[in-house]
């Protein structure tokens, strides 16, 4: 990336923007969310069984959007995207693609552990030298929220977690972040790891020249770092099943009340 | 064997979720030995001693220029570096937005397994196993951590504070002062709330309440009950709500003692969010609405003639009380 000096017109500052910036958006692949929780192997995997994968919705709907929409402000950006899994994140990553991004990337690698992934990640974002990593806030169904932090602490990289906004002034980026009970806004200079949560940009729908365009965009498959597990996953398994609702009458709130202050002690 | 503690501030008040986490630590010390530890990053109006009550021995206490704005990078160096100086074992962080940040980075400088999401001590017997929250609360899983250094980060509410006596010897400590990056130029807080993250009730609100005219009726019952307020997507979508009220799969996680939906269908994305609430009560005219299905108490019935009256049987007992 290089940082362009705008030549000052009359009587305006001199304004340096931002151009080739180079974003990596990582893709991660989740069962749908409706999707039956079951597990195999003696409770040790997830049953993929005819579950229907999609795009993790934080990595979907903010940060591949949010990117997408820098780019359409500054055509000179660059978005590659990047996955970490087996093949069957092909069709996860061509529709992520559908979308938007430049190029994308899979790492063929089990995703069993977070380390493991972020140093994939990691490793690769090393080699393209990008300006801003874009990570969602957790993927839903491991809810780990460790990989943004993990890839940042590697490169050495600000971290920002749980954005709800991006801009970028002066070379900086504006990040909006949450912070307990309200946001902060904040400005860092690149190179920058973000994790992105609602509020970012508002979800998209790929339409028909997008779906076309990612037939011809290019997919590449590289092979994994090698890097040991620091965690290994035992078991799993399903919470006790309600005992079932006690119901009150409409007529009776008072009831619910006492029921909630006596029964359940939890007033 | 050492177990260190980061005991997270909110504005140099200790939080609640700090107070679990280091019952939790100190809980962890007493199953496998050794002594439990904190370490706090700057200023605080508390008295850091109190956290002897909770089983912490000594309080590390860091206080220079970098502490006093939010820089994840720079606090997670200077906490690597008191992990290293005082030989932990085990680190403990609390799974909200700050521990969040600093956990996955303290495991890739210290090369040390992280779980997060933590809801109950680790299991010893066998390994180290921890077992956290997956799929957005429908399941658990119990994970090993491989390395001699251990990350866990406690889910928020999952963890009873027991508090006994005692005071923590606290020494304020230096550490080398890394820059801070990240500049906060503007912080906007909703004041005046029960923060939704920490809150031991919550009452929420869906799409059958019609419009943001009428949550009246949520704002009420929660001030009277202490509680704090949220929401369903579609509700924070239209901005009838702030967005930092929406709950569920793709907004807030929580899993307060009492969660009270008015008006929400209950669909399996929003329940995601609430599911792990100890107490679930359901206010819905539609008796086929999913969310009985995940209740502990329901009241089938129109809220706008349903939730006044609780509101006055509230009053009632905090009258009597
Ligand atoms: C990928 C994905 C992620 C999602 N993430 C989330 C999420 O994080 N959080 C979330 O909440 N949703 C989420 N959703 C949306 C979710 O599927 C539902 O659409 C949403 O939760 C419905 O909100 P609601 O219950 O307020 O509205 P509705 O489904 O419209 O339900 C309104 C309810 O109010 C009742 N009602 C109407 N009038 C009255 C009255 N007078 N008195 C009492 N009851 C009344 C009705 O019987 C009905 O049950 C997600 C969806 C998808 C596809
Ligand atoms: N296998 C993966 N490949 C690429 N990106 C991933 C992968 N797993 C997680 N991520 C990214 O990291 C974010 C947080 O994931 P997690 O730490 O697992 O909750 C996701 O929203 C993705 O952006």
């Amino acid at each position: 990336m290089q940082t362009i000096f705008a030549s000052p017109k009359h009587g305006q500052e001199l304004t340096q923007q931002k151009s080739d910036m180079k974003i990596l958006v990582c893709i991660s692949k989740t069962p749908d969310t409706t999707a039956k929780i079951a597990f195999t192997d003696n409770n040790t995997k997830f049953s993929g069984e005819g579950v229907q994968w999609i795009i993790n919705p934080y990595d979907e709907w903010y940060s591949l959007v949010r990117a997408i929409e820098l780019k359409e402000a500054d055509p000179s950006t660059a978005i590659h995207l990047v996955t970490v899994g087996g093949s069957e994140c092909e069709p996860i990553i061509r529709k992520a693609l559908a979308l938007g991004g430049d190029e994308a990337y899979r790492i063929q690698c089990e995703e069993n552990d977070s380390y493991v992934v972020a140093m994939q990640i990691a490793a690769f974002a090393k080699a393209g030298s990008y300006d801003l990593i874009f990570t969602g806030k957790e993927t839903i169904d491991y809810n780990g929220s460790s990989i943004g932090g993990m890839i940042a602490a590697e490169l050495d990289y600000s971290f920002i977690s749980h954005a709800t906004k991006f801009d970028i002034e002066n070379s900086n980026a504006i990040i909006i972040r949450e912070i307990e009970g309200g946001e902060e806004t904040t400005s860092t200079p690149f190179p920058i790891v973000v994790s992105c949560q609602k509020g970012m940009a508002e979800q998209r729908i790929p339409n028909m020249k997008g779906i076309m365009g990612a037939r011809t965009k290019p997919l590449k498959t590289i092979d994994a770092t090698p890097t040991e597990p620091l965690t290994s996953i035992s078991t799993f398994d399903l919470p006790p099943a309600k005992a079932g609702v006690k119901l009150i009458s409409p007529d009776q709130p008072e009831e619910l009340i006492r029921l909630l202050k006596e029964e359940a002690k939890a007033i | 064997m050492n177990t260190l503690i980061y005991i997270e501030l909110n504005e140099g008040k200790l939080k609640k979720a700090a107070l679990e986490a280091a019952s939790y630590g100190g809980d962890i010390a007493k199953k496998i030995g050794g002594t439990a530890n904190a370490v706090v990053l700057g200023e605080c109006t508390d008295d850091l001693s109190e956290l002897g009550a909770y089983g912490i021995t000594n309080v590390f206490h860091v206080k220079n220029q970098s502490t006093t704005s939010f820089d994840a990078r720079s606090f997670s160096k200077m906490i690597a570096e008191v992990v290293k100086a005082q030989n932990a074992n085990i680190l403990v962080f609390s799974n909200t937005i700050i521990g969040k940040s600093l956990a996955p980075q303290l495991s890739v400088m210290l090369k040390a397994g992280l779980v997060t999401g933590a809801i109950d001590l680790p299991k010893t017997e066998n390994g180290f196993i921890v077992k956290k929250s997956v799929f957005s609360g429908k399941a658990f899983s119990e994970v090993k951590i491989l390395t001699d250094l251990k990350i866990i980060s406690l889910n928020p509410n999952a963890y009873n504070i027991t508090k006994g006596e005692g005071k923590a010897n606290v020494s304020v400590i230096e550490t080398a002062v890394p820059e801070n990056k990240v500049k906060v130029t503007a912080v906007q807080k909703v004041t005046g709330e029960v923060s939704l993250s920490e809150a031991d009730i919550v009452v929420s609100g869906g799409r059958g309440l019609k419009g943001p005219e009428n949550w009246g009726l949520v704002t009420e019952l929660a001030e009277l009950l202490g509680a704090a307020t949220a929401c369903s997507r579609p509700v924070a979508d239209v901005h009838w709500r702030p967005h930092h009220e929406h709950v569920g799969q793709t907004g807030f996680a929580i899993a307060p003692n009492l969660y009270i939906a008015i008006g929400i269908s209950g669909a399996i994305q929003h329940l995601a969010g609430v599911n792990r609430s100890k107490v679930i009560v359901v206010i819905n005219k539609d008796p086929e609405a999913p969310f009985f299905k995940a209740a502990d108490y329901g009241i089938v019935g129109d809220a706008f003639e349903v939730v006044p009256k609780m509101i006055e049987a509230v009053k009632k007992i905090k009258q009597g009380a």
